[in-house]
């Protein structure tokens, strides 16, 4: 039953994740009129963002190669030259189609 | 630790003109919520979601990173397991809402609970940074937060469809590296995060941890198990 097809299921995946959203937006305000945040819990949700995107960038980049890594690489050192996303993501797109048009 | 030039004697209040102010506010973040909104068309369009599942997706989760997440992990056609699966996915990704929800409480705390949960939805980081320099400033006025919220929202869902397009014609869009939208935006919005390399311990734990697991376990468990261990050891190295 868990893995069979389901009927309308990129709808019910949809909703699924609308969900999830809904409750981690309301659910911290909502305990906050319950339970006091604890300092180390505070660091720990302080600190996810940033590991979110390590975990998902580092795995994926030693997947893919070296065009990967250089794109990733121009990317960040874009962003710490200059504050701009639209920049930053320009110029690693570039690197990737030239690394790419070299056969990495 | 802040100081707070200006006494927040006054409760909270709406205001039409509070609307606007909300929506002149998000002009700096504009570009970049534009760019994510593309790159998760792109990324929807070659993962087969149809134009209006790609909008439907924007329109109800309304959270860049979860949703190109997402689309990483994203399977078809999807069973009970991969529905669960993403939930769990998204809930991660998003679990940062939880603290900004937390910090929101001083200030909806005094509203009607309809209003206070309705407005919370438009929680996303950059709305969040809004309302953090808004109340700083001594700001009160509710307005300012939801119609910075409604105004991402309009841009979010609106820039996911030129994305859509583009990534439906592209048949090979590894030409271009736009298949690298997803760790070359994580990679450029991880800059703005860094505060010293301390707090960057619990990062490399992440992606080390992440990499691991993703030769040890299939699907995209990695990310899910690499930035839990990240944030719990960070939480911890960080109290010495």
């Amino acid at each position: 039953m868990m893995n069979e097809p389901l009927a309308q299921g990129t709808v019910i995946a949809i909703l699924a994740m609308a969900l999830a959203t809904f409750i981690a937006r309301i659910s911290g305000y909502w305990l906050m009129g319950h339970i006091p945040v604890t300092r180390r819990m505070r660091r720990g949700l302080e600190i996810l963002p940033g590991a979110i995107m390590a975990a998902t960038v580092v795995p994926i980049v030693a997947k893919v190669g070296v065009a990967a890594l250089c794109a990733v690489i121009v990317a960040m050192i874009s962003m710490t030259l200059r504050r701009n996303e639209f920049v930053a993501v320009g110029f690693a797109l570039v690197t990737a189609a030239l690394v790419r048009a070299y056969g990495f | 630790m802040i100081t707070d030039p200006k006494p927040r004697a006054q409760a909270q209040y709406w205001s039409l003109p509070g609307l606007l102010e909300g929506a002149r506010r998000c002009g700096a973040m504009v570009p970049g919520t534009m760019v994510f909104a593309a790159a998760y068309g792109t990324l929807a369009a070659q993962k087969g979601l149809t134009f209006s599942e790609a909008v439907l997706m924007s329109a109800l989760v309304y959270g860049g990173a979860s949703q190109l997440v997402a689309m990483e992990v994203w399977t078809n056609p999807q069973t009970l397991a991969t529905v669960l699966s993403l939930a769990v996915v998204t809930a991660v990704v998003n679990a940062r809402f939880i603290l900004m929800g937390a910090t929101l409480r001083p200030w909806f705390g005094g509203l009607p609970q309809w209003q206070a949960y309705s407005a919370l939805n438009g929680t996303v980081d950059a709305t969040w940074l809004i309302a953090v320099r808004y109340r700083a400033e001594g700001g009160s006025d509710c307005s300012v937060f939801v119609g910075a919220a409604l105004t991402l929202w309009i841009v979010w869902v609106g820039s996911a469809i030129p994305g859509y397009l583009l990534g439906a014609f592209i048949s090979d869009p590894k030409r271009f590296g736009f298949d690298l939208m997803l760790p070359i935006f994580f990679a450029a919005m991880f800059v703005p995060l860094w505060r010293g390399a301390r707090r960057a311990i619990g990062w490399v734990v992440a992606g080390g941890v992440a990499l691991v697991v993703s030769y040890v376990v299939p699907g995209w468990w990695f990310i899910v198990i690499g930035a839990l261990t990240g944030a719990v050891i960070g939480a911890f190295i960080d109290d010495e």
